[in-house]
């Protein structure tokens, strides 16, 4: 597995955890009410889990089995996939910080924007990569 | 393919029908008016297709197709596996249940949810736990 994926995937773990235990302390307060402002997790619970670990995972795990090229570089212009990586962890935390702190809503619009510029990078690196193996 | 895997890939597969049956009712209940119980429905549907199917499905493949972690213990803990899909499919289980079953603050079913909430957390940290080793280059 490769540098970047191993970062995305630990990434995905990270957010995966984080995404249960969010949604297990809202579970808990559902069944036994312990503080009103867990609901206010949910908006967090979903990006960490949708974004944080589903699209993360994804990326880390397309970059590593994607077709390789037979000469080096053999996966091709990795700038994108790097700089995707980059891009969706700063926008994933601006929306989640945005969500749980109650920040003005330009904190999750610039998020959101730097999701999508991460999703953009992301098919620039795949893209060529798409192939069979006649290329 | 290991057999926690074929276990885990089977049983999301039950899930998936399962969430698109609880889809279905969804939507019946707005055509018609069935004796259903339709606080929490949708939430339901929600967590068995994301939890029971998508989730479950990355664990099953993941611990099939991840590096291993080494010669002798290949895919880590297996009884660790196993623990993981016992908790992550009791929690979802229990969670379902029990959110169609509430009717009352603080009655059995609230209890209930409460438990299927350590369930599920220990289940993900029980997959990180064995996960995070097999994250490695050769």
């Amino acid at each position: 597995m490769p540098p970047l994926s191993i970062w995305f995937v630990r990434s995905a773990l990270v957010h995966l955890m984080l995404g249960f235990t969010f949604g297990a302390l809202m579970l808990g307060n559902k069944g036994a009410p312990f503080d009103a402002r867990m609901w206010q997790l949910r908006p967090a619970h979903m990006e960490l889990l949708l974004v944080g670990w589903l699209i993360q995972l994804a990326m880390g795990v397309a970059f590593w089995i994607a077709p390789r090229w037979w000469e080096p570089p053999r996966r091709g212009n990795v700038t994108g996939a790097y700089a995707a990586f980059g891009l969706l962890n700063g926008g994933l935390w601006l929306v989640i910080l945005g969500s749980l702190f109650r920040l003005p809503p330009g904190w999750t619009f610039v998020g959101r924007v730097l999701e999508a510029a991460a999703a953009g990078a992301f098919l620039w690196h795949l893209w060529p990569r798409i192939v069979g193996r006649e290329g | 393919m290991p057999p926690l895997t074929r276990w885990l890939i089977r049983t999301a597969l039950i899930y998936l029908v399962l969430a698109l049956i609880a889809g279905v009712l969804l939507a019946a209940r707005l055509l018609w008016s069935l004796p259903l119980p339709t606080a929490g429905l949708d939430t339901v549907y929600l967590h068995l297709f994301m939890v029971g199917w998508v989730t479950q499905l990355i664990f099953g493949v993941a611990y099939w197709m991840f590096p291993t972690y080494s010669r002798e213990a290949p895919r880590r803990n297996p009884l660790l596996g196993r623990i993981v899909y016992g908790l992550l499919n009791a929690g979802l289980v229990l969670r379902a249940i029990a959110e169609l079953g509430r009717t009352a603050q603080g009655d059995v079913w609230s209890w209930l949810l409460v438990l299927s909430a350590v369930l599920l957390w220990f289940a993900a940290a029980g997959f990180v736990v064995n996960t995070w080793g097999r994250i490695r280059g050769r």
